[in-house]
């Protein structure tokens, strides 16, 4: 996993709710065995009709508007756990998105791929909308060492939260599984000193 | 203390850090489409499955739901079907692939073939998984990196999520069916209103289900955002596994038995959020949006502004995507699909009940009517009861088990602009292909719409 330090970019606004994962990548692109080539189709339905013209209105197709930071309404990321939503964010370039809330399953596999889900408040979040709108090459600066996002033109900062065991393991680039395979020992003895009967194989 | 705890305290296997714990995992049920990154990964690390008698693997996603006999012939698909296979026999998964008679949607065969037992703690990279939290069970989808994670230790980190309970009590009015009762819970709550909660559901209204019944309200937790939702194991449970393929057999059973009705919620129990609805008021539902949150009563007019959780955007988007205007009552309105199957219902009981409302009746000219089974075994159930020939008869295409047009993965596909009365789970944009319009509903519901061609309460118009 790709290590993450702090980012300094401008922003990608996406101001609807509600935004799923099939949106972020309709179903039918999922038949790919390997992690890459999904930001190709990310939001492809609302990034193209369907004989592939691009739809001009799309913020995607914009070229106002681009940088590292994904900028989205509340309850980002709901509907299905395909982490292919956080690989095809990923795959095009963003390395953190900004909601007022998210879905549990897409936070989780957000931080698991290095993909940072900042939670700000929803008068932050329309701040930066409205700092975008006001100016598309607005800058924003991540700083995961200190849990802040910085609207840098008007020097407002918020805190966000973020569990400790994730921040080290982006910090780091580790993933879960180091730590657990670090754990089998303790595993295996909690495997045989279960109190129900030990559960019967297949 | 609440049964969700109880289940959880009793799979921790040591505190990690932070407030994160390290969950040991039961069971770990596999498909095509989210595992074959996973298997990359223990490659790349050089290690092997940890328990690999603890996972099933099944093929549903992406399979098509005619001639399963023959090879797929679309080539992405059949490759990624054919990496399941490759990768169970490398690792050594027991897998239920096509042409095996125990082959279906992951969520229908754990419950039929006994392998979901109550007390469990069951995952799979589907957030259906929830599923299988009728049996008094905590089970919750998971993303590829925790499929990798749970093959390599049969563990998570997780952080213990917040205790909702939700209790239904009463009667339900006669033709009001469990899909309703969850349609309406996610319409009331909204479709983030209870995310960061697992849900235990409750009440008389509940206890009075069948296991299927009680299958479909846990499957669509996740439509309200929550990790998942269970219910107490109770004689219908323990009446259900009570012979199943894997479930334990003879005096093992009783044991089992035993120690499964110790699995309830104290009535101490404290919940950090409860609710309270009474069955009588819940009518046969339909969803009007673009998330199951947007649901009402069938004989209601879309709401002139947005309900639980939407903004106004989202609402005026929802209903420009479906074509529909705030206060036009759809009841009359005029579909083309109706898709009865998916993980919420397509079970045997589903199909019944469905066969019994359209025996002797004729699906509407210019309505095209699919109904798919959720396993092979409910397939082979149905055409054992005569159930595949009242539905044919009907008009309706009985098809192959599947995923299917639940989620459009395969060719059965709702074209752009169309309406389809779906009993699946989801009615986002595009989800059953892209543009195409989906109404959520109960097989009853969806079943009236294809004989009438349009949506209407199957209540009034079963006469
Ligand atoms: S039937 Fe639909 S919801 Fe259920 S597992 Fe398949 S795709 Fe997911």
């Amino acid at each position: 996993m790709e290590k993450f330090t702090t980012i300094r970019s401008t922003a990608v606004p996406m101001p609807m709710e509600d935004i799923d994962t099939d949106q972020i990548i309709p179903a039918r692109f999922l038949k790919a065995t390997t992690r890459e080539g999904f930001g190709e189709n990310l939001f492809r339905d609302w990034r193209f009709a369907p004989d592939g013209t691009p739809h001009a209105d799309f913020v995607l197709n914009n070229p106002v508007y681009g940088g590292q930071i994904l900028v989205a309404g509340k309850n980002f990321g709901c509907g299905s756990s395909r982490e292919h939503a956080a690989w095809a964010i990923q795959d095009a370039g963003f390395r953190v998105v900004v909601s007022s809330f998210y879905a549990d399953i897409f936070r989780g596999n957000a931080l698991n791929n290095g993909l940072l889900p900042v939670q700000v408040s929803p008068q932050f979040l329309f701040n930066m909308f409205s700092a975008i709108e006001a100016d598309p090459k607005a800058v924003f600066t991540v700083d995961l060492e200190k849990q802040t996002i910085r609207i840098d033109a008007l020097n407002l900062e918020e805190t966000f939260n973020i569990d400790p065991f994730r921040k080290t393991c982006l910090i780091n680039g580790y993933d879960d599984i180091d730590y657990l395979l670090s754990l089998k020992s303790k595993i295996e003895n909690f495997e045989s000193s279960r109190l129900e009967p030990a559960i019967q194989t297949l | 203390m609440t049964l969700f705890d109880k289940i959880w305290n009793a799979h921790v296997v040591c505190p990690a850090e932070g407030n994160l714990e390290v969950l040991y995992i039961d069971r770990h049920f596999i498909h095509e489409v989210t595992s074959p990154q996973a298997f990359d990964g223990l490659r790349q690390r050089g290690i092997s499955l940890f328990r690999p008698a603890q996972t099933v693997a099944t093929a549903d996603h992406n399979v098509p739901t005619r001639h399963q006999d023959q090879p797929i012939t679309e080539p992405l698909s059949r490759f990624q079907v054919d990496k399941l296979t490759q990768n169970c026999n490398a690792f050594g998964v027991e897998l239920y692939g096509l042409g095996h008679p125990y082959q279906g949607i992951v969520h229908v065969i754990g419950p039929e073939l006994g392998i979901t037992q109550p007390g469990m703690t069951i995952v799979c990279g589907d957030s259906h998984t929830s599923t299988h939290g009728a049996f008094g069970t905590i089970a919750f989808g998971i993303g590829t990196s925790q499929v990798e994670q749970v093959m390599a230790s049969q563990c998570l980190l997780q952080a213990r999520p917040k205790r909702m309970r939700i209790n239904v009590e009463g009667n339900l009015q006669p033709g009001v069916t469990a899909k309703d009762i969850i349609l309406y819970i996610i319409a009331k709550l909204g479709a983030a209103g209870g995310t960061g909660y697992f849900v235990e559901y409750a009440g008389s209204a509940i206890r009075a289900l069948s296991m299927e019944g009680r299958m479909t309200v846990c499957n669509m937790s996740i439509e309200m955002g929550a990790r998942g939702g269970l219910i107490a194991p109770d004689e219908t449970t323990f009446e259900y596994l009570r012979g199943r393929t894997f479930a334990p057999q003879g005096e093992n059973f009783e044991e089992a038995v035993a120690q499964w009705s110790t699995l309830y919620s104290d009535e101490d129990a404290v919940f950090d959020a409860e609710h309270h609805y009474r069955a009588e008021d819940i009518a046969p539902m339909i969803t009007y949006g673009t998330n199951p949150g947007m649901g009402m009563r069938v004989g209601d007019a879309v709401p002139l502004a947005p309900a639980a959780g939407d903004s106004l955007a989202s609402f005026e988007k929802a209903l420009q995507y479906m074509g529909f205007q705030p206060g036009e009552k759809l009841s009359g309105k005029p579909i083309q699909y109706v898709f009865i199957g998916s993980c919420t219902n397509a079970r045997i009981d589903d199909l019944r009940e469905v066969a019994a409302y359209v025996k002797g009746r004729k699906v509407a000219p210019g309505v095209n009517a699919m109904i798919v089974p959720g396993s092979q075994q409910v397939a082979a159930a149905a055409i054992a009861e005569g159930l595949d020939k009242i539905l044919t008869e009907a008009g309706f295409d009985f098809r192959e088990p599947g995923c299917s047009a639940c989620l459009g993965m395969n060719e059965d596909k709702v074209p752009a602009g169309a309406y389809c009365v779906s009993t699946s789970n989801r009615n986002f944009e595009g989800r059953q292909g892209p543009g195409a319009r989906t109404i959520l509903a109960s097989p009853l519901t969806a079943a009236a719409a294809a004989l009438y061609g349009h949506i209407t309460d199957h209540r009034q118009s079963a006469n």
